[in-house]
């Protein structure tokens, strides 16, 4: 998995709230069975017309958005099915973070899965930082991990939460399969305890 | 003594196969669901790193998403990508040594129909599936939630996924529910109070006197949204209404081991005094027929309702619902019971059990449905179709004028080639009402299957209750 440590980029401000999975990457596209080369097709519908070209109005087709790496979104983003060919094509369009008031539980857990740091703020403060998305190339936001902080353009600092086991992971690129094969010996005798008591399962 | 503990504590505890110092739990699987569409990304991981399924006798597989659902699928999947990915799971099953039901099986079906069908999912298991409707499993008093690709890749590694704790949050629904009011409309209700994020961060148990009178299946319609709401999962403790309904299918327990099970089932239950985060009560007579008018599982109103405004919101609502009323194109103030559709879809793992098939058949008995209508019946398995044809139910739905098709997901999330074309609007019994969900354009409101039997007689948007 790729790292996450710091981040300073654009933010592509998407205020509409409940973001779906089905809006992030639409059905036709799940039938892939590999995980990369999905970015073209993020937010399909909402991105492109009938004939597959591009609709200008839609926030990732103005040119001053097209190499964003943060979104800020709207309340409870990525609600919906449990596709990780979502966080997949977010990851693959170039976005390394995603911003909001709150996450649907799974699609937050699969950012974390793919190098993506999604960050739980306060209704004002992602309001702030959405009026610095909106000012578009010429406002950078700074993310910092190590130090849970994000930066707004105008130098103010906000704090955020993260889980510290997945902090750890996503700093250093870990993947979690590894380290939970290492308690093997814990599941075996978990495995054998219940074969006993509960042979049924 | 011990401290009282929830029914989702119980559970928790007895699957902790190990804890972190920061309270990082690798949490045992029960049973792990796999159908074709997150699946194929996980087994190859797998390979990749020359892993093996740590317990495929625990991992049972299906494809449902992508299956076609119509009468000449044994001449094999027309589309090149669809037919890929179910060979893919085909392939993978028969690599990997794991349960294997294929298309060509009668048991083959959706994931979460075929798994309680098949007595897979029992109580207190820990059951998860690469599919947020996995929620449906909890109307057992398992706990049961969707995973994404890499977690699936996890748990066929280890057969343990790395977890934190949820909080709890209790929903009761007091009372009887009145006559034309099914478990979908408690459901729906649900979400419709809490909203669609009103679930995050929680397990939900749902009890009280309306949950206890729901059969398995209605049970199951509850806990299936119970994802819509946002909760990680939706738990009902086992009685004897869920013993009966586990009670010799082919993987539950027999004899003896089948005592023993029921012996530990009767202890998963809430402690009096146990302590929930959040409480909800719900008196079942206030519960209506509801359908849902917008673009989110939480725009929810009883049938007899209007079409709301977006001033009647608050905050990022007001834009999100003017948005839903310009793609469902809709109109404020419009009676929901004058809004006229052209197609009907029953079936889905909310609502295409035996018990669902009866209601809509009991609605349509000796009735056709209005003219230019496109109706379809998708039965959840094979098994519930030949039920279905035994009982005289398909005849039924035939002579009314719906297909009767072959079992899988199909129009619930539109990857197979039954899809809604921009501009049509459908009486769906499925789960989901986002933009595109059915097909890129097209407009679907949510009802129990009564409703959506009465939509395609009258050709709009109908009380159930007018019917009966």
């Amino acid at each position: 998995m790729d790292k996450f440590t710091e981040l300073s980029g654009v933010a592509v401000p998407m205020p509409l709230i409940n973001i779906d999975t089905d809006m992030i990457i639409p059905k036709v596209f799940l039938k892939t069975i590999k995980r990369s080369g999905l970015g073209v097709n993020l937010f399909h519908e909402m991105r492109y017309d009938d004939d597959g070209h591009e609709i200008t109005d839609f926030v990732l087709n103005k040119p001053q958005y097209r190499n964003s790496q943060i979104i800020v979104a709207g309340d409870n983003f990525g609600c919906g099915s449990s596709r990780e060919h979502a966080p997949w094509a977010i990851k693959d369009f170039g976005i390394r973070c995603v911003i909001s008031t709150s996450f649907a539980d799974i699609f937050y857990n699969n950012c974390f899965k793919n190098g993506i740091l999604p960050i739980v703020l306060p209704k004002e403060q992602v309001d702030l930082l959405m009026k610095d998305a909106e000012k578009g190339a010429n406002a950078r936001i700074q993310i910092d991990l190590l130090g849970q902080t994000v930066t707004s353009s105008d130098g103010v600092v906000m704090n955020f939460q993260v889980d510290d086991f997945k902090k750890h992971c996503l700093l250093n690129g870990l993947d979690d399969i590894s380290l939970s094969l290492e308690k093997c010996d814990a599941i075996t005798r978990y495995e054998t305890k219940v074969a006993d008591s509960h042979p049924w399962v | 003594m011990t401290a009282p503990k929830t029914l989702y504590d119980k559970i928790w505890d007895a699957h902790v196969a190990h804890e972190s110092k920061d309270g990082t739990c690798l949490l045992y699987i029960d049973r792990h669901l796999v159908h074709e569409v997150t699946s194929p990304q996980a087994f190859e991981g797998l390979r990749m790193a020359g892993r093996k399924v740590r317990a495929p006798e625990k991992t049972i597989a299906v494809p449902d998403h992508n299956v076609p659902t119509t009468l000449d699928r044994a001449n094999g999947i027309k589309n090149e990508e669809s037919r890929i990915q179910v060979e893919a799971l085909d392939k993978n099953a028969k690599d990997f040594g794991v349960h294997y039901y294929p298309v060509s099986d009668v048991r083959q079906g959706i994931v979460h129909i075929v798994g309680p069908e098949q007595g897979w999912t029992l109580p207190g298991m820990t059951v998860v599936c690469g599919d947020s409707h996995t929620a449906t499993h909890g109307a057992f008093g398992s706990l049961a939630h969707g995973i994404g690709t890499s977690e699936v890749e996890h748990v066929l590694a280890t057969q343990t996924l790395i977890q934190k704790k949820s909080k709890n949050m209790k929903v009761e629904v007091t009372g009887k529910l009145l006559p034309g009011v099914t478990a979908k409309d408690i459901t729906l209700c649900v979400i419709g109070k809490t909203g669609t994020a009103g679930g995050t961060g929680y397990v939900i148990e749902y009890c009280g006197e309306a949950i206890r009178d729901l059969s398995m299946e209605g049970r199951m319609t509850v806990c299936n949204m119970a994802i819509e709401g946002g909760a990680r999962a939706g738990l009902i403790a086992p009685d004897e209404v869920t013993y009966q309904y586990c009670n010799g299918r082919p993987h539950a327990p027999k004899g003896a081991e089948w005592d023993a099970a029921v012996t530990y089932w009767n202890t998963l239950f809430t402690d009096e005094d146990a302590y929930f985060d959040e409480v909800i009560t719900i008196k079942g007579e206030d519960i209506a027929p509801v359908v849902t008018w917008g673009t989110s599982p939480e725009d929810v109103l009883p049938i007899t309702a209007s079409v709301p405004s977006p001033n009647d919101f608050d905050g990022g609502k007001v834009d999100a619902v003017k948005r839903s009323l310009n793609y469902m194109g809709l109109q404020t103030g419009t009676p929901l019971s004058d809004i006229m559709i052209d197609t009907v879809f029953i079936g889905s793992c909310t609502n295409g059990r035996i018990e669902d098939l009866r209601a809509a058949a009991a609605i349509l008995k000796g009735q056709k449905i209005k003219n230019g209508m496109r109706a379809m019946v998708v039965p959840g398995s094979g098994l519930v179709r030949a039920q279905a044809e035994e009982e005289g139910l398909a005849d039924i739905f035939k002579e009314a004028g719906f297909e009767w098709r072959l079992a899988g997901c199909s129009m619930c999330l539109a990857m197979n080639p039954d899809q809604l074309a921009a501009g049509e609007r459908c009486a769906a019994t499925s789960n989901r009402n986002f933009e595109g969900r059915q097909g890129r354009g097209g407009r679907t409101h949510l009802m129990s299957p009564g409703m959506a039997a009465a939509a395609a007689i009258t050709g709009k948007l109908t009380d159930v209750r007018e019917m009966m």
